[in-house]
């Protein structure tokens, strides 16, 4: 202790000084670079993946699920990808995701990032894999390429769809240009919808007319306030409902009374 | 042969686990699946790697059993056999810093350039580093830039632009510092360090029999944990070493030896 100098000791705080600032810079680029690859949301991941913002949280990157897919539908994001590197994602114009009935692709994620309880339902209190219950995305279909909208007649997304009936339904209508003939427009239902892409996949057209996007991107949301009043179970949620009035200086009186008070009317 | 033994010993570790990773992803073979992020032996025992885990945690993941218990087992591992071993014997990144290291002293880089100055604990500031960037970030930060895992995923799954960050550690290492990338910068490495200093397996000196050629210290990465050469018989002690046995192999006069640490006795010369 001792025989520690002043300049012993100016040098040692200078040296942890210099650190510092090193790294301040280091994690200013550092920092930079994360956010931005972390930024890129025109990505879909694997059958039963977390929200993205967890699923680049929890995935180790470790290929498990890559390896377990026999359709090599699945990716690891490479360097040049734009993609959060290393985490599995999928092309579905080149290969979609074939829905398999095992899905072997989540049970081997050690980490977590792919949810089995997320593909599974209950069948007499036993847990089994339903891949119907995944959502990759959500497909969404162009009108003004999809030639079923110009009236020739195509259904390949229709026919190529594992759930077809009822994630994509046909409706008809009546092609007033030729006066004879029925368009029959392809309607994708966003409850039933995997976002698996078989139908992107079969998508006619030079670049797909029906493609899939990340459901945070594709979907809105109504919001507490609308209920759908001719619906049962949505009418439920009034029950309990606590009404809150807000009182302002105007509110405290009628509506009428207030604007009667206004004066300079 | 007995001057390579332990570097071809090496190579072939390295290699054999490289070729059972890739023969999984290929030909589906079960061994060992996966990379060096997380793997599972025969489907069944987990592998993860610590400082992956770690980051992960702080990003508050709610963390797999798997990689949990995948991550104890290798810590263990390497706890007892000495942490670096990782390095030497494991991680494909110590093929091209060796390569650039023994270039360097064929060309005699080290003996016309000034040396600049870079501090030996560098990496466990980065280390430091990047677990407050993950915690900020939410998202494992040197697990996205890492050439470590770029170069094992990208021998396994294509490499994509990879190979880049291959070349600039190479030539880093070639033109601008002695052993720049895992002796100065690396936070695995610094993580291994940490895991491996209390481990059991270790270089031995005996300074009875040395003569001080010093083609140890010529060869050895992390050439600091030498520094009882000809001055003391001891083990090496500190977490750095990376039991590459390079130093054991180029001894001329078996002064140098690989052992079991002794926590009775630590035979010491006077100072
Ligand atoms: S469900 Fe089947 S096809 Fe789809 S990603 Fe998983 S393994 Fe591949
Ligand atoms: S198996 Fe899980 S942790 Fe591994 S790459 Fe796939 S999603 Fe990520
Ligand atoms: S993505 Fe297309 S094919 Fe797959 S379920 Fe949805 S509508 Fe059907
Ligand atoms: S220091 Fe890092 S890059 Fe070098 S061998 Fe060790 S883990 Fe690999
Ligand atoms: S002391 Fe020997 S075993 Fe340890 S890193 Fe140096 S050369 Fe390798």
């Amino acid at each position: 202790m001792s025989t520690k100098t002043p300049n012993d000791r100016r040098r040692f705080l200078l040296s942890i000084a210099r650190g510092i600032g090193l790294s301040a810079m280091g994690a200013l680029v550092w920092s930079a670079y994360v956010g931005e690859v972390k930024a890129a949301p025109l990505v879909l991941r694997p059958p039963g993946a977390l929200d993205e913002a967890e699923f680049i949280k929890n995935c180790i990157k470790c290929g498990l699920c890559v390896e377990a897919c026999p359709y090599d539908t699945l990716i690891l994001a490479r360097p040049g990808d734009n993609l959060p590197i290393g985490t599995p994602f999928f092309t579905p114009r080149s290969v979609p995701c074939y829905m398999c009935t095992d899905i072997p692709c989540v049970p081997v994620c050690p980490s977590g990032a792919l949810n089995e309880p997320s593909v599974s339902s209950y069948v007499k209190n036993k847990a089994v894999l339903d891949i119907n219950k995944s959502r990759m995305g959500l497909a969404v279909v162009d009108e003004s390429s999809c030639i079923a909208m110009w009236g020739i007649q195509c259904d390949a997304c229709y026919r190529a769809c594992p759930l077809l009936g009822e994630a994509i339904t046909i409706e008809t209508s009546k092609n007033e240009r030729t006066g004879k003939h029925a368009f029959l427009k392809p309607v994708v239902h966003a409850d039933v919808c995997t976002g698996c892409g078989m139908c992107e996949h079969a998508c006619v057209t030079e670049i797909a007319a029906i493609h899939i996007l990340p459901r945070a991107l594709a979907m809105g949301k109504v919001g507490d306030h609308y209920i759908k009043g001719w619906d049962k179970a949505d009418e439920k949620r009034l029950e309990g409902a606590s009404i809150e009035v807000t009182k302002t200086k105007m509110s405290e009186k009628s509506a009428l009374d207030s604007l009667n008070d206004e004066g300079g009317l | 042969m007995k001057n390579y033994r332990y570097l071809i010993l090496r190579r072939l570790t390295q290699i054999t686990l490289m070729v059972l990773y890739i023969g999984a992803n290929v030909w589906g073979w079960k061994m060992l699946r996966g990379n060096l992020s997380t793997s599972s032996i025969l489907g069944t025992i987990p592998l993860s790697d610590p400082y992956a885990v770690i980051q992960i945690a702080v990003t508050g993941a709610s963390l797999g059993m798997d990689i949990l218990l995948g991550a104890l087992i290798v810590t263990l591992f390497y706890g007892v056999i000495g942490g670096r071993a990782f390095c030497s014997w494991v991680c494909p990144i110590n093929i091209i810093t060796d390569t650039a290291a023994w270039l360097r002293r064929a060309l005699k880089f080290s003996e016309v350039q000034k040396r600049f100055y870079m501090s030996r604990s560098l990496r466990y500031w980065i280390l430091g580093l990047s677990l407050i960037l993950s915690a900020l970030m939410g998202v494992a930060a040197f697990e996205l830039i890492s050439p470590i895992s770029m170069a094992h995923r990208g021998l396994i799954f294509g490499m994509g632009m990879g190979g880049g960050a291959l070349v600039v550690i190479f030539l880093f290492d070639l033109l601008v510092h002695e052993n720049g990338w895992c002796g100065y910068v690396c936070p695995l490495g610094a993580t291994y360090s940490l895991i491996g200093k209390f481990s059991l397996i270790r270089v031995f000196h005996d300074a009875e029999k040395c003569t001080d050629c010093r083609s140890c210290i010529t060869v050895c990465p992390e050439k600091e944990v030498l520094h009882m050469i000809n001055r003391s018989s001891e083990s090496v002690l500190m977490g750095e070493c990376t039991n590459c046995g390079r130093c054991v192999d180029v001894c001329q006069e078996d002064a140098l030896g690989f052992s079991i640490r002794s926590f009775t006795k630590q035979p010491k010369d006077e100072e």
